[in-house]
Parts: structure tokens; C-alpha cells; sequence
């Protein structure tokens, strides 16, 4: 109910935004997410230039309750295929979310940036961490969100779509987890 | 060799970090990448970063939008869709009054395909990793990631099917290679697959094997080790020995190791891995002190990271005479090559003592420009003798018939 309160309050929150159409069904979005692609909201994931493949896998597990959020559950629940299409591609085209004005610190960074080069993020995620395909833009998304995801997936109460991050995240230690989700946040190309 | 100079230099860093991180806080040592990662062995070199394995889409294509025009059968053959809107379609199976059974990998469903229409339905979903299918005595047998499960009288209730019954679950839980292949011998026992939880890493006795049950999940006993991830077996119908297909480890090379057809002649045999690969490379890192010549060599090499999984000997009447008791061989196609390799289905003929004679392409068309305009998962034969082909990249089935060549 809350959702759809705010999802009229929103409505308009992406025009001008994107230069294609806004899907009726994007509408909702901004409530929670945040305008522009960018989120203000604890825990709930910016979604600007993310990767539509990846946009698409969730909200069809979002749809099929292979993924478990009460809300997002219940938005997909009605989606059509072709709105899972029409949103992804959509929020494909949205800008992508910006760093914080805090640069991070540096020492932490530095530390960080080895831990990920150690364990290859790049090689799925992309040299600039915005993703590719079905592998989602980690690069500036909210710290918050994830460190909540990869604890997640370490515990495999999310379960990936195909099981990699599950495995990738096996050895490494929660202390590291904070570590890299302050990095992507914190990334600055 | 960029990935041994760069083991080395991990190797020299832990060495100088040793003295002061022993001192001050052991977690920050370099510490090697994680056992399942696809990532392990990767060389530090720009062309090998592009290559990840990449995930077919969730959604099915429509039926008008699949490939089909493209793909190529030898002169005579030709081929159709079977089905379409059956989501990451894996691993099939026939039941006795002709619904084909369909296993998926990323999704959480099973499909019935009903044999006059083909009409597709999901006869069981939420499930973790349902990639194998086995039909017995009217029974369906379902391999989730790490549990078999079965759902009696399947054919009579495919609108009002009963959740799958548990029967046996003492499997790994690793995502890496956990998702199985299933399938019941001429001994009617269940063989199940257990894969190595990771690219190339130590072998343990939970892992590297193939196991039998009774239909009951009784029983367990491995039947093979040594094999890395088998995603797919059948018997010869002449010997009754087990041929099952193997994937070889990855970031070795561009060109090896290969895939490999393996044949079962004695209980208990070792096919090698991680010691050996394609019969004939010792490992660079597990090699040490083993030898090839210890382990039992494929009856013949499928292909660099082709990835041939589903396979099945050809029993059936419709197509030449050649093709009698050949094994048809799913090859989804390579990830960790530059150029695309296999995405195609293979023809293997043997020789009377089980050897083979020949590995030819059969069903090709599949990849265009380097990329995937469908993958093959798996086989199967029908009773009337055409041959079905699974797509999980589509969500789709092929048939391919003969009709003989025109004149």
C-alpha cells in the first residue's frame, strides 16, 4: 500500500530524465529508488545504467519468487514479459549514480583496491565496475546495499541466479566484505 | 605461461608480507582465490579478462525468433522447433507415453512437454538447480543441486502433479558443478554425478565421481573418480558399458586440454582429474608425482572447452543406417576461448570393440560472428526415432527428422 501511495507522489519524478519513454510501469520506481537512478533510501539499490540483462534476471526472480523481497515481490508479481523487457531496458538508459561527495579514504582505498584486483572483480564486473550483460554495474551503488548483498550471497540467502557470487565469496571474511562494498561505493574513475 | 609468473609473484609477496603480517594481523596475508571460483588459474592478460562465463536469459525466445532457419543438418535431415517457451531447457528425457520431461539449471522449474500438441508445463517449480531428468516405470526422477527427488504416475496427473518425494540427499551443496545429469542403467539404479567444486582444485572423496543408488536412494556406491563435471552418460546398448562425456579444466590454454568421451569398462576406474587431463597433460599444479598413465584414457577428445554434456546412443529406425548405435553429443559451446568453439551437436561412431571411428559434426548453425544464437544442453531420441535437441540460451526444443534425400 505504501508503495502505491508513493508511486503516485512520483509519478513524474524520471521525466526529463531519460530520453526514452517512461514505461507506465516505471512510475513506481523513483519511490523507492530514488530519482535519476539514484537511491536515498537505506538498503534499497540505486538502479541508474544498470545492465539490462541483469535488471531483467531480477525482476523476472522478483516475479517468480525466486528472489525474496515482500515488496518486489509484490510489484512483479503482475509484470508481463514484455514489461520486464520495457523496464530493464529502460533503466538501462537512466544516469548513472554518482560517487559521494566524500572521496573515501585514501589509505582504506588503496587497501581495498588490492583485495580487489587480488580477487578479480573486474573480470566479470569490468574494468570500471559498470557491469556487462547479465553481471551487474557494482561501481557507485550504496555501500549499505552492498554489504547487505554480499553478505547475502555468502550466506546464500540470495541466491544467485547462477551461483557464482556464492562461490567467489566462500573465503572471503566479512571484515573484507565491508571493505570492497566501501570501494564500489567510494569508486571514482 | 603469464599465470605461473603471476602464482609466483603471489607467492613472493606472502613470502615478504609473512614477517610482518605474522606479526600484526594475520588476515591481511594474500590469501589464494576460492575453491569454486571460475576465476582460479586465470592469466593476467587482457585478452583472457574478456572471457567469463555468461548466463542465458531467464525468458524463453518466442518461436518465431529462434534460430532454426540458421541451423544445418547433413543432406536428407531436417529440423523444427519441437517446442518453444520452455525456459533454460536442459536435460530431457522421454516418459513411456511420449511427454518429454525438461530439467533447468538457472530457473527453478521442470517441464512437461505433452507428446501430441506440445504444449509445455511446469510440472514442478521452486526448485534449487533442477537440471536432470530420468523417467522409470512411470516414475520422474528430478536432480536438483544437491538432492534426487521423484514424482510417482507422472504422465497420468501432468495438470495436478504431487510435489517431488526426496529420496536421496547426501550431496555437496557447492554451486560450482553441483547442478547434475541423471540417469537410470541397465542395472535400474540412478547414477549421480558429483563435480569438482571449483575450476581445477584438489581432489577429496566427496567430489570428482559418479555415484549409483537404488530407485529408492538406497545403496550409494561411486562407480567412478577422477571425472572434473559429467553432464552427461548413457550406455552402449551392444556392451552395456557406461560412455560419459567430461569437461576439461579451464585457463590451462586457448587449445587444451580438451573435452573427453570416457568409457567405463571396470568398477571403480579412475578417469584422472585434477592429476591428469585429456589422457594425456599432466596438471600443472596437481600433476606432481602422478602420472597419466595411471589413469584411464578417454575413447576420444571432444574439443577444447567445447563443453559436451548430454549424450545418448541412437537406437532408433528413422535415420540411416550409419547412425545405429551411434552416440549423438550435445556441445554447448566454449566460454573460456577466445573463438567459440563446439555450440553444436557431434556425431560419435564406433567400431565394434566400443572404440570410436569417427567424431563428426551433425547439427550445426548455432554460433555466428563468435557469438551464441543458441546452445545445446542435451539430446533425446524419440520412439519414432527423431532426435530432439535441447537450447537453454532460447528456452527451446528442436526435432530432427530424416526423410531421405531427394531426388
Amino acid at each position: 500500500m505504501r508503495t502505491l501511495l508513493l508511486a503516485g507522489l512520483a509519478a513524474s519524478a524520471f521525466a526529463g530524465a531519460a530520453l526514452a519513454a517512461t514505461p507506465e510501469k516505471a512510475e513506481q520506481c523513483p519511490a523507492c529508488h530514488g530519482e535519476n537512478g539514484q537511491s536515498q533510501t537505506e538498503n534499497i539499490p540505486s538502479l541508474g545504467a544498470q545492465q539490462p540483462a541483469y535488471v531483467l534476471i531480477q525482476l523476472y526472480m522478483f516475479r517468480e519468487k525466486m528472489r525474496t523481497s515482500e515488496a518486489m515481490n509484490g510489484i512483479a508479481k503482475d509484470l508481463t514479459d514484455d514489461d520486464l523487457h520495457s523496464l530493464s531496458d529502460f533503466i538501462g538508459t537512466l544516469p548513472k549514480p554518482k560517487p559521494p561527495a566524500d572521496a573515501g579514504d585514501p589509505a582504506r582505498m588503496a587497501a581495498a583496491k588490492a583485495l580487489v584486483d587480488k580477487e578479480h572483480c573486474n573480470s566479470c564486473h569490468s574494468a570500471d565496475f559498470s557491469g556487462r550483460d547479465n553481471i551487474p554495474r557494482i561501481a557507485d551503488q550504496r555501500e549499505d546495499y552492498l554489504v547487505q548483498t554480499l553478505r547475502d550471497y555468502k550466506s546464500n540467502k540470495r541466491a544467485g541466479y547462477d551461483g557464482t557470487m556464492a562461490e567467489v565469496l566462500g573465503p572471503i571474511s566479512d571484515a573484507q566484505i565491508v571493505e570492497l562494498a566501501y570501494y564500489m561505493a567510494h569508486f571514482t574513475k | 605461461m603469464a599465470y605461473r609468473t603471476a602464482f609466483l609473484r603471489r607467492t613472493a609477496l606472502a613470502g615478504l608480507f609473512g614477517l610482518v603480517t605474522l606479526a600484526a594481523s594475520a588476515q591481511e596475508a594474500p590469501k589464494p582465490l576460492p575453491p569454486g571460483s571460475p576465476l582460479i588459474g586465470r592469466p593476467e592478460s587482457e585478452e583472457a579478462a574478456k572471457l567469463a562465463p555468461v548466463s542465458a536469459p531467464p525468458l524463453p525466445t518466442a518461436a518465431d525468433k529462434l534460430p532454426t532457419a540458421k541451423l544445418k543438418v547433413p543432406p536428407g535431415f531436417s529440423v523444427e522447433v519441437y517446442a518453444a517457451g520452455v525456459g533454460n531447457a536442459r536435460s530431457l528425457r522421454e516418459g513411456a507415453k511420449g511427454t518429454v520431461f525438461v530439467g533447468s539449471r538457472l530457473l527453478d522449474k521442470v517441464y512437461a512437454i505433452t507428446p501430441n500438441d506440445h504444449k509445455v508445463k511446469v510440472i514442478a517449480s521452486g526448485l534449487h538447480r533442477p537440471n536432470g531428468v530420468a523417467f522409470h516405470d512411470g516414475t520422474l526422477y528430478i536432480a536438483e543441486l544437491s538432492q534426487i527427488s521423484k514424482i510417482d504416475n507422472i504422465e497420468d496427473t501432468l495438470d495436478n502433479p504431487a510435489k517431488p518425494t526426496v529420496i536421496y540427499s547426501d550431496l555437496p551443496k557447492d554451486e560450482a558443478h553441483g547442478w547434475k545429469f541423471i540417469s537410470i542403467g541397465p542395472d535400474n539404479r540412478l547414477y549421480v554425478p558429483i563435480g569438482q567444486p571449483g575450476n581445477n582444485v584438489a581432489r577429496d572423496p566427496q567430489h570428482a565421481q559418479i555415484r549409483r543408488i537404488n530407485l529408492d536412494g538406497s545403496g550409494a556406491e561411486t562407480v567412478a573418480i577422477g571425472v572434473r563435471n559429467t553432464v552427461g552418460f548413457d550406455w552402449n546398448p551392444n556392451t552395456k558399458e557406461l560412455y560419459f562425456t567430461d569437461n576439461g579444466r579451464d585457463w590451462m590454454s586457448e587449445d587444451v586440454p580438451e573435452d573427453k568421451l570416457n568409457r567405463l569398462t571396470k568398477f571403480g576406474e579412475d578417469f584422472g582429474v585434477p592429476y591428469c587431463y585429456q589422457g594425456n597433460i599432466s596438471d600443472p599444479d596437481f600433476g606432481w608425482g602422478h602420472s597419466c598413465s595411471d589413469y584411464t584414457p578417454p575413447v576420444a577428445l571432444m574439443g577444447a572447452h567445447t563443453a559436451a554434456l548430454g549424450m545418448r546412443f541412437y537406437t532408433g529406425s528413422m535415420f540411416p543406417a550409419e547412425y545405429k548405435d551411434a552416440i549423438f553429443v550435445a556441445r554447448h559451446g566454449s566460454w573460456n576461448r577466445s573463438k567459440k568453439l563446439g555450440g553444436d551437436v557431434v556425431v560419435v561412431k564406433l567400431n565394434k570393440d566400443g572404440s570410436v571411428k569417427s567424431v563428426t559434426p551433425f547439427l550445426t548453425g548455432f554460433i555466428a560472428d563468435n557469438n551464441y544464437l543458441g546452445r545445446p544442453v542435451d539430446v533425446q531420441p524419440l520412439k519414432d526415432g527423431s532426435l530432439l535437441v535441447s537450447d537453454d540460451w532460447n528456452g527451446a526444443v528442436y526435432r530432427v527428422t530424416y526423410k531421405g534425400k531427394a531426388k
